[in-house]
């Protein structure tokens, strides 16, 4: 079998659980995000991927060749660290040679690579440089193509941009997925940034409290999350606490919406909670034609932020946002009694 | 992974082991049975059980001398941190260039053989050397004379050995002493000279004790400074373990004032530790 | 408030080092007789070190001894303080508090353990009892100091070489060492340093057949005043700068005084 694949992997330390019964397959050359909150077992799986530590079941393979028990030194990886572990007593072009120079390769073998990793990444004539000398995005790159010299058939990222101030973090997620996309590098990041995730993966695998939560596509996440938690940690949710009332629709306080995604089907009278994301949501006076599939608030809140409007409407006591642009602006004002449309393709039944 | 067990990466261990097991280990108890052994008929020793060197110890002569030398080192501790703790203060705060070359004076002048700090503050103590002179130059004194042997140039040479000590002691402590809070104080209206007191002081409690502890048993190792320049009533018990030792071979009696010695050191570390909660 | 802490810290400057200039200034007495204001000029003291046998002997010991002390406390507590660092072994860390209790306590206690030790085997007097005991003496200097270096050793770029395909001896070789290697050698001249300038512990254990220069510094004492002493002092005191400046130069000497980064 071809890919990444990752059969029942259990990692305990002492007592406590850090990864438990993860089952993954990925193919060749796909950008994967393991996004979840700290603690939750994603950098570990990175490390038991990359060799740094030992799951204690399950196993691990690629390109159809087991890796649960090779050395972290003989498996052909590349890793970006969260402090980038440069090291400090060699130089640029040292560090990202440094690979080479344990396998013996010549000195201008050396040199010549360092130049073309270098360039590749936009900093050349740097090589002779202290790594004291770098910026924190100059270290990034570094530490990127120190990973990278030896081409490895696995290339592995633990929160490579927590490091970075906002700008760059972002101009750098484009640039990491453009040259993972150029080399076709079977790549493994780890992130809790859902930004990050959706801008450069092919693949979403959202953990939580240890265990594989929902793995797919970024649309097929943020389209379709399998519970609240997923909802929310993907993009912004609106939930609405609701039962059940026919096979297809909720009861929401006195209004019934029908409902396409989720959990439909359930008996009727089950608590579930509706979810909507705030762009999929309308916001009209009332007094106008009453929409269908709506609910009514009153607006609480008005943020205008210039590309965006967000409109934060009361529901009896849950709130629900809808994020419009201003050419959509419905001219409602705080205290407005207002509708809020929720297209039943928009809605999603999760369990409560 | 993949290190090896424990039983390999411990094989490395056994040089080490053996040095410290055969050169610290052995001494320790070499000096703990020799302290109770029993004399023979000629006048030597062999291992045995017997109290007698501690019993000649508690006597007046060396009670007094034990009493002597804990009260001296203690006046010698809290004399050196009151000279030493402001300046350290102030070291802290200087650029790190100038930090470097003060640090690296007072390593050296810390790392001087107690023989030539003895040596030269007989000089500055003598008729003809130092202090005297300046003192008739400037019309303290009418005749120039010499001040030692005594009990004051024990003190003052002995203050002067511990002093850069205590600045090193002081040193870790003050230089991490976060500065937003002296800030803190200084924005709440407290002057320069009650931040002092009132912030670095007390946060700096826990160093300045191990610190002191620390100065008392280094001082209570001193053994030339109260030879050179004091009298035989001013030997501390390191001397008298010497002289007992080097000049009349009584091994057994050394070891028995090596035991108090040690007994004293480590009952001061324990209970001053324990009492004022530092940590040393 | 400002000049207040300028007058304390000129008199402290003045306290630490006037001995040392007044030590200085009598080396270069031309008088055999001990004068402060010194009389007249001259460097014979300093030559004399070099011309009398007995001291320049003496001086020749002594730098041997603290030579060796000084590798050997090296090698001691390198093994130890590795494996307390790399694996916490249990054993490694109890011995390292073993190897610095020697250290804290008073050094008489060890100078007469050691004179107890080499009397009883009947190995009393032999230059390698002084070498060894200020090894187990001084100890704790490299033991702390490389325990120092190998922690500013951040495992996260052991594991970086390790995924670039370094093993075990090929991480400590490329990695750990060229990191450490300053704080060891600090341990090393902290040691050297110590030894040279100590006395009772080379007076109890080869005090009557290897004369090293503190003790023959102190026997010359007991005969009265000597201007070489003087100027032996001032060699001391500048081969001790020197050793510092290096450490400062080469390693991290305010970290390894307790500051931080």
């Amino acid at each position: 079998m071809s890919g990444l694949i990752i059969e029942g992997v259990t990692k305990k330390f002492g007592n406590v659980t850090a990864v438990e019964d993860v089952n993954l397959h990925f193919k060749t050359g796909e950008m994967i995000c393991f996004l979840g909150p700290s603690g939750c077992g994603k950098t570990t799986l990175l490390r038991m991927i990359a060799g740094l530590e030992e799951p204690t079941q399950g196993s691990i393979s690629f390109e159809g060749k087991d890796l649960t028990r090779v050395p972290v030194h003989q498996r052909d990886i590349g890793m970006v660290f969260q402090s980038f572990a440069l090291f400090p007593h060699l130089s640029v072009g040292e560090n990202i040679t440094y690979a080479m120079r344990i396998r013996g390769h010549s000195r201008s073998e050396r040199e010549d690579r360092a130049k073309e990793l270098l360039d590749m990444m936009h900093l050349p004539g740097v090589a002779d440089r202290r790594i004291s000398q770098l910026s924190g995005g100059q270290r990034q790159r570094v530490a990127i193509a120190r990973a990278l010299a030896l081409n490895p058939q696995i290339f592995l990222l633990d929160e490579p941009m927590s490091a970075l101030d906002a700008n760059l973090r972002e101009a750098m997620q484009i640039e990491l997925r453009k040259l993972q996309q150029e080399l076709g590098i079977t790549t493994v990041v780890v992130t809790h940034d859902q930004t990050e995730a959706m801008t450069m993966a092919d693949e979403i695998v959202v953990m939580g409290r240890a265990r594989v939560l929902q793995t797919g596509s970024p649309m097929e996440i943020y389209k379709k999350p399998v519970d609240k938690f997923v909802a929310g940690f993907i993009g912004t949710s609106n939930l609405l606490p609701a039962k059940m009332s026919g096979e297809n629709a909720v009861r929401v306080g006195s209004a019934e919406l029908r409902v396409e995604h989720g959990a439909v089907g359930q008996p009727a009278g089950t608590d579930v909670l509706l979810m909507t994301r705030p762009e999929e949501v309308f916001v009209r006076p009332i007094g106008a034609s009453a929409p269908a599939n709506a609910v009514t608030g009153k607006v609480s809140f008005v943020r205008d932020i210039g590309a965006t409007i967000e409109i934060l409407v009361d529901c009896d006591g849950h709130e629900v946002i809808s994020v419009l642009t201003p050419k959509d602006w419905p001219d409602v004002r705080i205290g407005d009694a207002v509708t809020v449309e929720m297209p039943a393709g928009a809605c999603t039944v999760l369990a409560a | 992974m993949q290190e090896g067990t424990r039983l390999t990466r411990s094989i490395g261990l056994i040089p080490s082991s053996v040095m410290i097991g055969i050169f610290f280990m052995v001494p320790f108890v070499l000096i703990l049975l020799t302290s109770v052994s029993v004399p023979t008929a000629d006048g030597d020793y062999q291992l045995g059980f017997s109290l007698e060197h501690f019993d000649r110890f508690a006597s007046w002569f060396y009670i007094e001398r034990a009493l002597f030398s804990a009260g001296l080192c203690a006046l010698i501790a809290l004399l050196s941190l009151l000279i030493a703790f402001p300046f350290t203060y102030m070291l802290t705060q200087f650029g790190p260039r100038s930090q470097t070359v003060w640090l690296i004076y007072i390593l050296a002048q810390l790392s001087l053989s107690e023989v030539l700090i003895a040596f030269s503050w007989q000089i500055l103590l003598s008729r003809t050397g130092g202090i005297a002179n300046i003192l008739v130059w400037v019309g303290l004194a009418e005749k120039s004379f010499s001040m030692a042997p005594s009990a004051g140039a024990v003190l003052a040479a002995l203050v002067y050995l511990a002093v850069p000590f205590s600045v090193l002691l002081l040193y870790p402590a003050l230089s991490r002493l976060d500065r937003s809070l002296t800030e803190a104080a200084r924005t709440l209206g407290a002057s320069p000279l009650r931040t002092f007191f009132t912030v670095v002081v007390p946060v700096t409690r826990p160093a300045i004790i191990s610190g002191g502890v620390t100065i008392f048993v280094l001082t209570l190792g001193a053994i030339i400074v109260p030879q050179v320049l004091g009298k035989p009533e001013h030997w501390t018990l390191s001397v008298l373990i010497t002289d007992q030792a080097i000049f009349n071979f009584n091994m057994p009696f050394a070891s028995a004032l090596a035991v108090v010695l040690l007994v004293i050191s480590a009952s001061v570390i324990y209970g001053v530790t324990k009492f004022f909660g530092g940590k040393s | 408030m400002n000049i207040l802490r300028r007058l304390y810290l000129a008199i402290f400057a003045i306290y630490l080092i006037g001995p040392i200039i007044v030590i200085t200034a009598v080396s270069f007495n031309e008088k055999r007789f001990l004068a402060f204001p010194p009389r007249g000029f001259s460097f014979r003291w300093y030559a004399e070190i070099f011309v009398a046998n007995d001291w320049f002997a003496a001086l020749m010991n002594s730098l041997v001894i603290a030579l060796a002390a000084a590798t050997l406390s090296v090698l001691i507590a390198l093994p130890v303080a590795y494996t307390a660092w790399r694996y916490g072994l249990r054993y490694a860390r109890a011995l390292f508090g073993l190897g610095i209790a020697p250290f804290i306590l008073p050094p008489v206690i060890m100078a007469l353990g050691f004179l107890l030790l080499f009397t009883s085997t009947g190995f009393h007097g032999l230059m390698i009892n002084v070498i060894i005991a200020h090894a187990i003496f001084l100890l704790a200097l490299p033991l702390v100091t490389i325990s120092l270096g190998l922690e500013s050793v951040d495992k996260s770029l052991i594991e970086a070489s390790q995924t670039m395909g370094a093993s075990n001896a090929v991480v400590f070789r490329t990695v750990i060492l060229p990191i450490a290697a300053p704080f060891a050698f600090a341990g090393f001249a902290f040691c050297f340093v110590l030894s040279l300038n100590e006395y009772i512990i080379a007076l109890m254990t080869v005090g009557f057949t290897v004369e090293t220069l503190p003790v023959k510094i102190f026997n010359a004492l007991r005969y009265g005043y000597s201007p070489v002493i003087a100027s032996i002092a001032v060699v001391f005191l500048l081969i001790n700068i020197t050793v510092f400046s290096l450490i400062a130069r080469f390693s991290n000497l305010t970290r390894i005084l307790g500051a931080q980064d």
